[in-house]
């Protein structure tokens, strides 16, 4: 089983994403996700200069992919994604359906990120079929789903042609917006945000008026304000047939969890560390927000 | 342009027939598709007669079976494939790719138009669609601003639909989970986002609390309206300031942009809210039919007349209503 790291679903500056990957450098994370998935106004770094750093990394032995964006909008995004899926360097992670359309027409292999929705094997399928080679389940289908789809797959007889990867450390990525919810809290239209989510390395955690956690908010992104966190299911999946867990980048602390993920390939956990705003609800068919000893 | 009405039920049905639907939407009494609430919808006998009623009248009915198949329930959404196509229905309103895939494979001649669950928001996704499954139509998602979707008008291989009127989707339809992640229901997996089972009002020392799951939603001041607790338009804190911080209950209204859409050459405008009355459907289609009619009569002197504004604020959402992502300054 490896390990991946998502890509950075904040927007940070320039250096900072450099700084962030020299060290990833360091660690045993087999596969890196690179790229601006959220807002196509984050333009810390351009598509060339995420491509740099891509063959960068790929030349220390990692597994590099770009992925793009979400919602695209605007034909300027299309025409982005257009570069990004010509690229002859690195592949492709597609999170959304026009990037499927662009790479299956070149004939191009690709990943099916979390926000193309793949609910059943059949749908799987389809994305094998048009070059998916990997896929990554919904985040909020739980481990019973994954276990029936992996099923259907193998059923249906193309289970050997496609791996399977789990979002399985960070802010979970709940919705996408026309509104940029930052540049609203600071009274700012998003045509002028001021790039305010440069502010915000981690969001900005929404609260109920009681006080409880809810949300993370991340420009037109909205996450779980709970890390989700699958460390003590990695046994259940490795079992059940996944091939990479993912961990989403987050300010502190990545290169810890990422050690953390692959030693629980190889050991029993007798002690999830767990803060309290940790929940795992989704694996197991509840509400996201929910937290379910193991 | 055509008007496209919701119906929940048999009578909300013949209201929209018989005040100026051109097609009215409808779905299956279960999770197929994503106004999945108990009482509503249509069982396979109603839709039958649902069909007769609109085909007398010279009106279409498209059903809608757009939530996403989960590998347990897969006979349900084929099921509701079947009846759909078995029936000769006019068009099946599709979101799920292995559902899209089923329909065009068992029924090639079978009326395809993509949910606006589908998030079909470019035209390259909505190629992607067309060469794949043979879509005649897209709704498209209510995040596109006026501008963006007559981008997408231009370059798309199909026809489109879009939201004139009704309860304002803030996110993009198809990718959100935040119902599921307070209630494990949502719109994708269950039909239904903030589900009325999790839904709890209470009066407190503080106020009239609305919760979701339990999760505290808004509390009303004493003469403050209350609404039901979708929990997009709740109040929240940020750092000790309480607001809607994600958008404020209210409705969208399209009205005025007819003359816009025709002039993109949009198909068809779609009236949400098939969990809404007779009454609601009756007002909003009547209302509509009377705009569309206007303007087809003299395009240069359409006006946006106030007594249609008035008539669709008494049945918004929170008694007010927005051009939501159509106007840039929304966003």
């Amino acid at each position: 089983m490896k390990v991946s790291l998502g890509p950075v679903l904040f927007f940070w500056s320039k250096q900072k994403i450099y700084d962030y990957y020299e060290q990833m450098l360091q660690t045993p994370v087999d596969i890196i996700y690179l790229g601006e998935t959220v807002c196509s106004k984050r333009r810390e770094l351009s598509t060339a200069e995420w491509l740099e750093l891509g063959k960068h990394l790929a030349a220390s032995g990692k597994e590099v992919l770009l992925s793009s964006m979400a919602l695209l909008m605007a034909e300027s995004e299309v025409s982005t994604l257009r570069t990004i899926c010509n690229n002859s360097s690195l592949r492709v992670e597609a999170n959304d359906l026009s990037a499927v359309q662009l790479l299956s027409e070149k004939k191009l292999p690709f990943v099916c990120g979390p926000s193309t929705n793949i609910y059943n094997g059949r749908t799987l399928q389809v994305m094998q079929r048009k070059g998916a080679f990997r896929w990554v389940m919904p985040v909020e289908l739980s481990g019973a789903c994954l276990k029936s789809i992996l099923q259907q797959a193998q059923t249906l007889g193309f289970s050997d042609d496609i791996e399977t990867e789990v979002f399985s450390y960070g802010h979970l990525p709940l919705a996408y917006s026309a509104r940029c919810f930052t540049a609203r809290h600071r009274n700012l239209p998003k045509d002028d945000c001021q790039f305010k989510c440069l502010d915000y390395p981690e969001g900005i955690e929404v609260k109920s008026q009681e006080q409880q956690q809810l949300f993370n908010l991340n420009g037109i992104q909205t996450q779980s304000a709970y890390v989700y966190n699958l460390l003590g299911q990695v046994a259940e999946m490795k079992a059940m047939g996944v091939d990479i867990v993912r961990v989403s980048p987050r300010e502190q602390g990545t290169e810890e969890i990422i050690n953390r993920f692959k030693a629980a390939q190889n050991e029993v956990l007798n002690e999830i560390p767990l803060n309290d705003d940790m929940c795992n609800g989704y694996w197991y068919a509840k509400p996201g927000m929910d937290y379910i000893a193991g | 342009m055509e008007l496209v009405c919701p119906a929940g039920s048999l009578p909300a049905l013949k209201a929209a027939v018989d005040n100026g639907a051109d097609a009215v939407y409808v779905g299956f009494k279960d999770e197929t598709n994503a106004r999945h609430f108990s009482g509503l919808n249509f069982k396979e006998g109603k839709v039958q007669s649902a069909l007769s009623y609109a085909k007398t009248k010279g009106v279409k009915l498209f059903i809608a079976v757009n939530t996403y198949s989960q590998p347990d329930g897969w006979d349900k959404w084929q099921k509701a494939v079947d009846v759909a196509a078995d029936i000769e229905v006019d068009a099946l309103i599709c979101a799920d790719i292995g559902v899209l895939d089923y329909a065009v494979s068992r029924y090639p001649d079978l009326n395809l138009h993509l949910s606006v669950q589908g998030s079909g928001t470019n035209s390259e996704s909505l190629t992607f669609y067309q060469q794949n499954f043979n879509i005649k139509r897209a709704v498209l998602p209510r995040v596109l601003s006026l501008k963006q979707v007559a981008q997408v008008a231009k370059k798309s291989p199909v026809d489109l639909e879009v939201f004139a009127f009704g309860s304002l989707c803030i996110m993009a339809e198809g990718r959100c989970y935040l119902s599921s992640y307070l209630t494990d229901q949502s719109p994708n997996t269950c039909g239904a986002c903030s589900p009325a089972n999790f839904v709890r009002w209470q009066e407190t020392d503080a106020g009239l609390e609305s919760r979701l799951n339990d999760v505290l939603i808004d509390r009303y001041a004493e003469g403050e309206k209350a609404g039901y607790p979708t929990l997009c338009k709740g109040r929240f804190d940020i750092d000790g300031q309480v607001s809607n911080v994600l958008e404020e209950p209210t409705s969208l209204n399209t009205i005025e942009l007819i003359p816009d859409l025709v002039a993109m050459g949009i198909k068809a405008v779609k009236i949400e809210g098939r969990q809404r009355s007779p009454v609601y459907v009756q007002q909003v289609a009547s209302t509509w039919r009377q705009a569309l009619d206007e303007y087809a009569r003299d395009p240069e002197a359409f006006k946006v007349k106030s007594r249609w504004s008035k008539a669709l604020s008494k049945v918004s959402e929170g008694a007010q209503t927005t051009l939501g992502a159509y106007a840039r300054s929304w966003q």
